[in-house]
């Protein structure tokens, strides 16, 4: 099953906090979509994920120097 | 959730009771607990504000100073801004200012600290002075403490007071 996120409205450290508190309520295996903004949250989301053990499956540029990262949990 | 393999830790001391240092606090503790550390909240003195049950001024405590002093400090509520904080009406204010650009406000980011299981110890010494009692706290605060238990358990960790 794919979630979706969307922190780009998010300012630190609730960018980190919502996608922690989303990977946590899945189950291992369920990915998620996470629309993220270029600078703190997409230096720091996909390696705070990866620290946590969490896959990052892709990291794509999206219109409006926004990414699309998708973890699997 | 996977158990991470070498988790860091990070020790805030809540010790002031103003607005704004407890946003800082509650931002690098949500912060910190969000990207894989084990954090702990050790509340002393004005900090223990923020942690009463009851929001606003009580009287709390058995003698009339307790008392006065837990009425006029009030709870997370009543917090004054460090600087410029005109009669209470700037945190109000600044809440208002921290909704306008998207920024988390103080009970948000207290709500995210419980939901990501952040510890919350309170001060046994601060609390027996200001005679408030763990019935009086929210029921997060996990456990009353002294300081060599705090440090003791913070022995591997960053320490930052506040």
């Amino acid at each position: 099953m794919k979630h979706f996120l969307d922190i780009t409205r998010e300012t630190c450290p609730m960018t980190f906090v919502k996608v922690k508190l989303q990977l946590a309520k899945m189950e291992t295996g369920e990915q998620l979509e996470v629309l993220l903004n270029e600078g703190e949250p997409l230096e720091n989301v996909p390696r705070s994920c990866e620290e946590q053990g969490y896959s990052v499956l892709s990291n794509e540029p999206t219109d409006n120097d926004k990414h699309l990262l998708l973890i699997e949990k | 959730m996977n158990l991470p393999v070498d988790k860091k830790k990070i020790s805030i001391v809540c010790f002031s009771g103003d607005f704004d240092k407890m946003v800082a606090a509650f931002t690098v503790a949500t912060g910190a607990a969000a990207t894989n550390r084990e954090v702990t909240m050790f509340f002393t003195f004005w900090g223990l504000n923020a942690l009463k049950k009851k929001k606003g001024r009580v009287a709390t405590g058995n003698s009339l100073m307790a008392r006065a002093f837990n009425f006029l400090m009030g709870g997370i509520n009543n917090l004054p801004l460090s600087r410029l904080n005109f009669f209470g009406a700037s945190p109000i204010l600044m809440t208002k200012m921290m909704k306008d650009h998207n920024v988390a406000t103080l009970p948000e980011l207290v709500e995210a600290a419980h939901a990501l299981g952040i510890r919350i110890v309170a001060c046994e010494m601060a609390m027996k002075i200001l005679e408030v009692e763990k019935r009086d706290m929210i029921e997060e605060v996990e456990s009353v403490v002294g300081v060599a238990t705090f440090l003791n358990e913070s022995e591997n960790s960053h320490i930052i007071f506040i």
